[in-house]
Parts: C-alpha cells; sequence; structure tokens
C-alpha cells in the first residue's frame, strides 16, 4: 500500500532542522539532515511527550529540548540508557518536494 | 656482613616498600630484586594512558635502571623465582640461579582472571596487566577492527577506552545490569554509559559469556547464553584479578585467598614478608595501590627493626581514568533500609551526587561530572565525622561551609589534614608546606617533591588548585578536559583556534579540529556558535540550527510544550499604555497567566508555538521589546525606587538602571548576565548577588562583579568605586566584554572569576584603562550588530516558517488544509 502524499518543499525545512506536518491529531516531525536526508517522526518524544521537532539535529539523531533524551532518527528509538521509541513514518524526497507515506 | 634482603616481584607494592625502607634505613640491607618482566619498576595504574596515547612507556617508569644502582640494589628483571627453599633459606630463578636470603619479601601481585569457557585459551585472548597486554592491544588495532572487552568495570572499560582510541569498534560486554557495580550505583552507572557511548564504545549487557569461537585458534567470536554472537578479532578480558598465590603455596606458607599475613605484613613463616595485591590481610584483598602503599610503609618499617607500625586494614576510594569523565565512589554507596540518601541532579550538567548517611554519618558516596569534593566525603566518611551541624549545605561541597560571600575558594578552605592524593596519603597541609618551603612553582616539581599525583593521577585537579591558591594568582593553567565526547579539545583550545585560525563557520571548526561527529553534539554546538559570534561579531551568521529551542524561538518552552513570553520593562519600569497592551493581548490570546517575574517584569505564560509571532507584532506595535528571559544573553536589570523619590536615595537608581539596560540589552554571553542598581547601601536591589550590580553611594558608584543568586548564592566583590555615570557605563561594558571573550560557554561570571581571580580582572579593566576602553569599545561595535528585537525579525515573513505546520490534514475527512506560509 504505497499511498504517498505530498507535504511541502525541501527548501521549507532548514538544514539540521525540522517542521511539522499535522494529520488530524497526530503531528508528525520531518527532519532535513545536514546531507539532505529526510527522517519523519512522531513529534512526541517516548519519554514525556517533548516537541521533537524543537529538538537540536545532529547526525541522524535529534535530542529533545525537553530533558536531553537523544532519539535516533532512523529507528525512532531512544539511546541506552533511556528507553522508548517515538514511530516512524516512510518518508522520501523527489525532485525537492517531500511525500510521506499515508 | 649486611644481612640480606631478597625481593620476590619488581611491582609497584614491592618496590615501594624498598623505597619506604631506604628512606628510614639505607644501610640495613643488601638487597636484590627479581621481576618477572623485563623492565625497571613501572606505573601500572598508567598503563590505561598508555593504551590511549597519553602516555609513553618512559613516562610511567617509576625506578629506573640507574636509581637501583644508585643504591646499590641487584636487579634481576626477567627472571622469575620458581621456587622458595625456606629451609636453606635460598630462592631459585628459572634460569637455576640460587641465592640466599635472610629476609625474603613476596609482592607477585595478581593475575587477571580468565573466564574458564572453551576458547579461552585461543590468540587473541588476553587479559589487561602489564606493558606487554598493552603492546599487544595497540599492535590489534593496527591490523585488526573488531574488539569486545569482557567486564564493565574499572579495567574494562580504560581498555575499552583505549582501543576506541585507537579506532578499533569496541563492544563492552558486562554481566550486570549497569557498569561499574561495584563501584557506582545504578543512576550513575547509566549516565557513565550514555557519555561513553556517545564517544562510540558499544554494550551488551546482561551477558554472560559461554563460550569463544574462532578458526586455527584464533579469536573469530564470542557467544553468550541466551544465543548471541558477536565478531572478534580480540577479546579483552577484564572480570576481575586472583591474588598471584602459587610461589608462595607451593613453599608451604599458609595461603587462603592470597598470601595470608598480620598487622606487620609478616607471613606464618617470620622471615618472610608479603605486601601488595598478593597478600590476603584480617579477610580483605585490594586491588588499589594506596591500600599497597600503606603496607609498603608498614612492612618497611618492620624490616628496618623499628617494631612500631601496624597495618589495620584500609577504606579505598576510586576514580575512573578516562580522560574527561569525572567519576568518584566510596564506601557503601547504596546503603541499607537505616540510611538516607541525599541526592543531587543536574541533567543538563551531567552532574549526579549521592551521598549515603546513616545516623548524620557518610557511609558512602558517589560523584559523577564533577568530583572536587570527593576528597572531603572520603574524609569526612573515615573519620565518622558527624555531618549535622552542616548537612544542608553538605552536598555543595567544602567551599560551601562558612559564609557564602567573599574569598570562597574552596581548596583555600579544604583543612590542612584533608587527604589530596588517596593513592599516597598525602595532605593538602603536606603540598603547602612543601610548595612554601621548597619554592614550588610546577605541577611536576610538587609530584616529584610529595608524591601527590604521582600516582593514578586523579587529584592532579586539586594539585593545580593548591599550587594556584598557593603561589597566588600568576599561576593559571590550561584546562583540559574536553568539550565534549565529540572532541578531545577543551573549550579554550577551540575558542583559540577560531581566533588564531580566523575560523568563521561551525563546519570549518569541527574540520579544522577533526571532531568525531559531522554535526557535533547539543553540548558542542551551542557552544562552538557562540565562540564564533563573539569572536567575529561582524563577519559571522549566527546559526539558530545550533541554538537550544528558546534561543531559536526566542520563548521559554514549558513542560506541557507551550512557551512564556516576557516583554523587556527597562530598567522595572513600566506604563499604563504598556500594561494595557500587555493584558489586551492576554486576552486576545486567551493567555492561561500573567506572573510578575523574579526579575521585575511581567511573564505570560502558557503560549502555543504558532501563537507567538503574533503576540510579538502586537507587544511590538506597543513599543515592547523581547526581554530575552530565555537566552544566555542580558536577562534584567534590576532597580529600586532611588532618589527621585526614595528618602535615603542617593542616585537616580532608575534612570541608571535604564541606561545599562539600553547598553547592554541583547547582546549574547557565555551564560546569563544579570545587573541591578540600587538607590543606596540598603540595596533593595539586591545588587549584591548579580553579574554586575551597582550600589550608589553619596559621592558615586560601587561596582560589584560576579555575583550569583541561584544554586550556588555567592556575593560579589567590589571591582571599583567609580564618581561619574559615564564611568559606570564604560566599567559595565569592558567588564561583559572580558567576560564574553574569555569566559567558557555555560560558565556564569561567579566560576569564572573563582577561576580567574577577581585580581585578574581588576588588573584588566581597573589598573589598565587603555584597555578598559579598547573592551568597552568592542563591546559597543559588538551591539552595533547584534542590538536587534528578535521578536520584529521573526515576525517578518520569511522566519515565520518555524512556527507554523508545514502543512495540516484534517484526517477524519482526508480534506487538505494548507497553512499559509506568512
Ligand atoms: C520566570 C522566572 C521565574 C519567575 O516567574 O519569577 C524564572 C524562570 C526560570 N528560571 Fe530563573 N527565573 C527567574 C528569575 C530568576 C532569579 C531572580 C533574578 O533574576 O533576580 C534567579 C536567581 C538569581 C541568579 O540567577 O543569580 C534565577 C535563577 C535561576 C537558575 C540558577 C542560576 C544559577 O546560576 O545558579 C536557573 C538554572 C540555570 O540557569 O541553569 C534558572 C532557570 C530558569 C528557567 C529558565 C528554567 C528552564 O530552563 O526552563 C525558568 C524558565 C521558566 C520560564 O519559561 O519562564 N533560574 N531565576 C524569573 C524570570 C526573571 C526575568 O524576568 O527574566
Ligand atoms: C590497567 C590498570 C589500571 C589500574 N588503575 C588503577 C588506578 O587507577 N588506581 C589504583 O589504585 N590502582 C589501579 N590499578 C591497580 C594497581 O596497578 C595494582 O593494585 C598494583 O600495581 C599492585 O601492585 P603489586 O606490587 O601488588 O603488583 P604488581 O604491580 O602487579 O607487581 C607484581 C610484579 O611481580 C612480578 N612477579 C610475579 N610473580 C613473580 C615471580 N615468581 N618472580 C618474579 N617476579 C614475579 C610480576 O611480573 C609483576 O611485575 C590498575 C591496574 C591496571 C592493570
Ligand atoms: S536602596 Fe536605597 S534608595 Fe533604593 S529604595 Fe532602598 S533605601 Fe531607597
Ligand atoms: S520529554 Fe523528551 S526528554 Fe523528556
Amino acid at each position: 500500500m504505497s499511498n504517498w502524499i505530498e507535504v511541502g518543499k525541501l527548501e521549507d525545512i532548514p538544514r539540521l532542522g525540522s517542521r511539522v506536518v499535522k494529520m488530524g491529531d497526530i503531528e508528525i516531525a520531518i527532519f532535513r539532515t545536514d546531507k539532505d536526508e529526510t527522517f519523519a517522526v512522531a513529534n512526541k518524544c517516548p519519554h514525556k511527550g517533548g516537541p521533537l521537532a524543537d529538538g537540536i539535529v545532529h547526525g541522524n539523531s535529534v535530542t529533545c529540548p525537553l530533558h536531553n533524551w537523544t532519539i535516533d532518527l532512523e529507528s525512532g528509538e531512544a539511546k541506552a540508557p533511556d528507553k522508548g521509541c517515538a514511530r516512524g513514518f516512510e518518508v522520501k524526497v523527489e525532485s525537492g518536494v517531500i511525500f510521506l507515506q499515508q | 656482613m649486611k644481612e640480606r634482603l631478597v625481593l620476590i616481584g619488581n611491582g609497584m607494592a614491592g618496590v615501594r616498600t624498598l623505597e619506604e625502607l631506604l628512606k628510614i634505613n639505607p644501610d640495613a640491607y643488601d638487597i636484590t630484586v627479581f621481576g618477572a618482566e623485563p623492565y625497571g619498576n613501572y606505573n601500572r595504574i598508567m598503563l590505561s594512558p598508555m593504551l590511549t596515547g597519553e602516555a609513553t612507556l618512559d613516562e610511567i617508569m617509576l625506578n629506573t635502571l640507574e636509581w637501583y644502582e644508585e643504591n646499590s640494589i641487584k636487579l634481576h628483571t626477567g627472571k622469575k623465582i620458581v621456587k622458595i627453599d625456606r629451609k636453606n633459606q635460598t630462592v631459585i630463578a628459572d634460569d637455576r640461579s640460587e641465592i640466599p636470603y635472610d629476609r625474603l619479601l613476596i609482592a607477585t601481585g595478581s593475575n587477571p582472571f580468565i573466564l574458564p569457557v572453551p576458547g579461552s585459551d585461543f590468540e587473541g585472548v588476553i587479559g589487561f596487566r602489564d606493558v606487554n597486554d598493552v603492546e599487544t592491544m595497540l599492535a590489534y588495532a593496527k591490523k585488526a577492527k573488531h574488539a569486545v572487552v569482557i567486564g564493565g568495570g574499572l579495567l574494562g572499560l580504560e581498555a575499552a577506552n583505549g582501543l576506541q582510541k585507537n579506532g578499533m569498534k569496541v563492544r563492552v560486554v558486562h554481566l550486570g545490569d549497569t557498569l561499574m557495580n561495584q563501584q557506582l550505583d545504578s543512576e550513575s552507572g547509566k549516565m557513565l554509559q550514555k557519555e561513553l557511548e556517545v564517544r562510540g564504545v558499544e554494550f551488551l549487557m546482561g551477558a554472560s559469556t559461554k563460550e569463544i569461537i574462532g578458526r586455527n585458534k584464533k579469536v573469530q567470536g564470542v557467544i553468550f547464553d541466551d544465543g548471541r554472537e558477536i565478531s572478534a578479532d580480540l577479546v579483552v578480558m577484564a572480570v576481575g584479578i586472583k591474588p598471584d598465590i602459587e610461589l608462595a603455596e607451593s613453599a608451604g606458607i599458609y595461603c587462603n585467598r592470597g598470601i595470608v599475613v598480620n598487622d606487620t605484613m609478616q607471613t606464618y613463616d617470620p622471615k618472610i614478608y608479603a605486601v601488595g595485591e598478593c597478600v590476603q590481610h584480617r579477610n580483605s584483598t585490594y586491588g588499589l595501590v594506596a591500600p599497597l602503599f600503606e603496607m609498603g610503609k608498614v612492612c618497611a618499617n618492620h624490616l628496618a627493626k623499628l617494631g612500631y607500625g601496624r597495618y589495620e586494614g584500609s577504606v579505598t576510594s576510586t576514580k575512573l581514568k578516562v580522560t574527561g569523565i569525572d567519576l568518584f565512589s566510596a564506601g557503601d554507596f547504596n546503603g541499607d533500609d537505616d540510611c538516607e540518601r541525599i541526592v543531587y541532579r543536574d541533567p543538563s550538567q551531567n552532574i549526579y551526587k549521592k551521598i549515603v548517611l546513616k545516623d548524620n554519618r557518610i557511609q558512602g558516596a558517589v560523584l559523577y561530572g564533577n568530583t572536587m569534593d570527593g576528597p572531603w566525603y572520603f574524609q569526612l566518611m573515615r573519620e565518622g565525622t558527624d555531618v549535622t551541624s552542616f548537612r544542608d549545605t553538605l552536598m555543595f561541597g567544602q567551599g560551601h561551609l562558612g559564609d557564602s560571600g567573599h574569598d570562597n575558594n574552596s581548596v583555600m578552605n579544604m583543612s590542612d589534614d584533608a587527604e589530596v592524593c588517596g593513592c599516597n596519603g598525602v595532605t593538602k597541609g603536606d603540598i603547602v608546606k612543601a610548595i612554601t618551603t621548597e619554592g614550588l612553582f610546577t605541577l611536576d616539581e610538587v609530584k616529584a617533591h610529595t608524591k601527590a599525583g604521582a600516582s593514578c593521577g586523579g587529584c592532579t585537579g586539586l594539585v593545580e588548585q593548591i599550587l594556584a591558591s598557593t603561589v597566588g594568582s600568576d599561576f593559571s593553567h590550561p584546562e583540559v578536559k574536553p568539550m565534549c565526547g565529540c572532541t578531545d579539545h577543551s573549550h579554550d583550545q577551540v575558542r583559540e583556534a577560531i581566533r588564531v585560525q580566523a575560523l568563521h563557520t561551525i563546519d570549518a571548526v569541527y574540520q579544522q579540529l577533526d571532531w568525531r561527529n559531522d554535526n557535533g553534539c547539543p553540548t558542542c554546538r551551542p557552544a562552538v556558535n557562540y565562540y564564533l559570534i563573539s569572536s567575529w561579531p561582524e563577519q559571522v551568521q549566527d546559526d539558530s540550527q545550533s541554538r537550544f529551542i528558546n534561543e531559536r524561538v526566542h520563548a521559554n518552552i514549558q513542560k506541557d510544550r507551550t512557551y512564556t513570553v516576557v516583554p523587556r520593562m527597562w530598567g522595572g519600569v513600566t506604563t499604563s499604555k504598556e500594561l494595557r497592551a500587555i493584558a489586551d493581548a492576554a486576552d486576545k490570546y486567551e493567555v492561561p497567566m500573567v506572573k510578575v517575574t523574579g526579575g521585575q517584569r511581567i511573564d505570560l505564560v502558557g503560549l502555543k508555538k504558532e501563537q507567538l509571532p503574533h503576540i510579538w507584532k502586537d507587544l511590538n506595535d506597543a513599543g515592547m521589546v523581547s526581554g530575552h528571559a530565555y537566552g544566555k544573553a542580558l536577562r534584567t536589570v534590576k532597580t529600586c525606587i532611588g532618589s527621585q523619590y526614595c528618602r535615603f536615595g542617593t542616585q537616580d537608581s532608575v534612570a541608571m538602571g535604564i541606561a545599562l539596560e539600553k547598553l547592554s540589552w541583547a547582546s549574547w554571553t557565555p551564560h546569563k548576565f544579570k545587573m541591578a542598581v540600587s538607590g543606596c547601601p540598603r540595596n533593595c536591589a539586591e545588587a549584591t548577588i548579580k553579574d554586575f550590580g551597582v550600589v550608589a553611594v553619596d559621592s558615586g558608584y560601587e561596582l560589584h562583579i560576579g555575583g550569583n543568586g541561584g544554586i550556588k548564592v555567592r556575593v560579589t566583590d567590589l571591582l571599583a568605586r567609580v564618581e561619574t555615570d559615564g564611568e559606570v557605563l564604560e566599567y559595565a561594558g569592558a567588564f561583559m566584554q572580558i567576560y564574553r571573550e574569555e569566559a567558557r560557554y555555560l560558565e556564569r561570571t561567579a566560576p569564572w572569576i573563582e577561576r580567574v581571580g577577581l585580581n585578574y580582572v581588576k588588573e584588566r579593566i581597573v589598573d589598565n584603562v587603555e584597555n578598559r576602553k579598547a573592551l568597552n569599545e568592542r563591546f559597543l561595535i559588538s551591539q552595533k550588530i547584534a542590538q536587534n528585537d528578535p521578536w520584529a525579525e521573526l515576525t517578518k515573513d520569511e522566519h515565520r516558517l518555524e512556527f507554523i505546520p508545514m502543512k495540516s490534514f484534517d484526517e477524519s475527512t482526508n480534506v487538505e488544509k494548507i497553512a499559509v506560509n506568512g
């Protein structure tokens, strides 16, 4: 089931930054690394729900602004010893346009 | 003829005993030493720094071959004693030579414990005990990739750190759930794990080794009980040590786990003594040098036939020798049901401290991140001091005792009998005495004269501080602690490189200084960004993606993801018009709480991120700008009512406060920076706990610096007395600029001044007029660029993207609502 929907342009997200896409009540944070890779993860830290999109992005990770948990963007998994996982979403970029899988 | 003393084991405990003996009676014996290793006596502890490349074999030698010659000691290196013939009082070496003794000293140390699993005898399975092991590891690091360290204790982690520094991919396998479980509680153990992971070491916790697999007797991997399997070219076993008692046992000397000795270090054969890791004393064995050195002292006393020394056992404390990681542990750090625990955590600074008390006496302590007060706690613990009278400040360390104000340098407050070097039992008094009587100036000189810092080096920082405070402020030493796990460079080195090499971007810094991670981490990036903008205010573009969210969106994030908005109120003064605009905004945006802050202004609490640009625009329209309540920047300038109205006021503190705030607002600083102006010495604006405080007096103003409320209160130091308003502003600009240029990121003025000394600042700002003017000039230049209201900037269209979703879908109907970009 590959239902890709267009959500915006890559250039609208700063390098090492993130923007949010709202799906009803769910917020999805789309991250852009310095190598222009994109990742999409629920904008909700597995610790206490902090907004991951507001964190500092480094490598393929983001550090939550509230209590500094570091989340691996590829897996959504918190880095040990913290335990938890933020839901990940499929995302792709074609000719500078970002698509999310529904 | 002199009596003959033979020492078996040319290691740390045995040779220390000889040194002690030579001190009290150099001519008592003809001494012969046998050492199985092919070197003089070296500092085994420093094998860890040798593995990381921080020390060479030459540098870790304790006694060179010349030392043995000078003291007429016959040394046989590379010779192992294989037999003790007690009846004929001789020892026999592996080359069959036989030497008679009158007294024998056994100091054979211990051997690494090798897990008895299949494959443990393969090539590539080693312990971590001697120079040979280090050389083997270094050789593997050159040719192979995967290293597995079994055991997450002190030795294992030092081995892992060293191997990973040499470019190997290291996995540490640990049976328990947390690292160093003999020394750390689970919280600090986890912090340690996290920090090592950032450096690239991987961990397999709760893993029990079943088998080592390989081909042609060469290691290829490790299999665990639960079926997991990992590949390995090198396996380092660091699961524990076993006292080396084989030789003593075969000679019929009574042994249990170790060679059993009494309080004079005598074995069951009165002609034979034993010291070091090979002995068992009052049912304890030891694996750290401090107790072994105590044993050596007592043993020497008896060998010299003085006959009064008694060894009564030791309480030990632990440190880990991994550069940049500070941890300290002593005693019973978990405690039983009758114990109380005082805990301090600061996750953002990676600091954790726990003190376990029973009946108001310290039973144990774990310190992580800041170990400065470890020796003090350890002393209180060993002496069983009742801490009731200072229990409420115990956690903040010895420097916090007494008045929290002036000249409160914590090493100066250490008592003379406080132990500084745990390994060698050297007190602060010993060090101060050596410095003053011998006229010592460098760390190496202190080391040579007192032995403080000569073994594990863990107390080097403290010794340096004592040296600095004894010799005076001329002594300064560079901070060597790396900024974070991404680099080995310290804050000062990074800033120096930015200036000297004229680096203008974060990427350039990371490349020039060989950063380990491409984009750094949340610790170093904001720091590097600050160093760049403060070094090159006119050239460098601020990088908002390297700022913590508060500074990126110019509002304080709250636990429920909302933000707070604090407009500036110049000098604490507002107007009915401003208050009306604030009230209107509070209504319009349905602000859940309006609060007066501790900094004399109003906080609008609970705004959604999307609302921020809109409320800012409304406040901007009413003439207000951002209060930077979120920033490492100038915060507030508090004032009292002053001479305009107050019956005691001597100067117009309100006008002065406004002038200072207009001068300095929007400047970025290493940490937050607060000011206050009081109209007379009654000091209603609390100026003496601010970073820069002004107290008006009849003749002008007193200028105070380095105050701090907050966690550790510090009263300001008086910088100068001045007469005119212009001087106040010039001093303020100069002081902010020297702090901006020289303090480390996240170092507030209070700890910075304690580090560099008040005199240092006075010399540059008060005594040197030209320098003061130059500093102020640089401050004004930087302010020309910095002094823009970020609210006005961010409400401009191009910057508003951050605040709105990229797109919104109403999921239920699948109707797409495209957010308005602008
Ligand atoms: C809003 C305010 C509390 C209030 O409602 O009164 C406040 C709120 C916070 N303070 Fe404060 N401090 C506030 C005045 C103070 C004061 C009083 C003062 O400035 O006169 C102090 C003690 C004085 C001092 O700093 O020396 C103070 C000492 C701290 C400290 C400890 C600093 C230290 O050096 O020990 C922290 C922690 C830190 O910065 O690491 C802190 C940290 C914080 C943070 C930023 C915590 C955080 O990271 O979220 C709080 C932000 C809440 C928010 O979003 O509004 N706040 N804080 C005050 C804002 C004043 C303003 O108008 O800007
Ligand atoms: C990597 C590492 C890091 C360490 N870090 C610390 C630390 O930070 N702090 C701390 O306090 N301690 C530390 N230690 C422990 C400390 O080094 C030991 O406690 C100390 O060296 C023990 O001294 P010893 O004289 O009993 O044994 P050793 O120093 O091992 O000396 C014994 C010597 O006897 C020789 N020998 C044995 N049998 C014979 C024989 N039959 N004939 C001739 N010679 C023989 C051995 O070859 C060896 O050279 C560390 C140890 C290691 C390995
Ligand atoms: S500090 Fe002095 S001038 Fe200011 S209010 Fe207090 S008494 Fe009045
Ligand atoms: S909510 Fe993310 S770290 Fe606590």
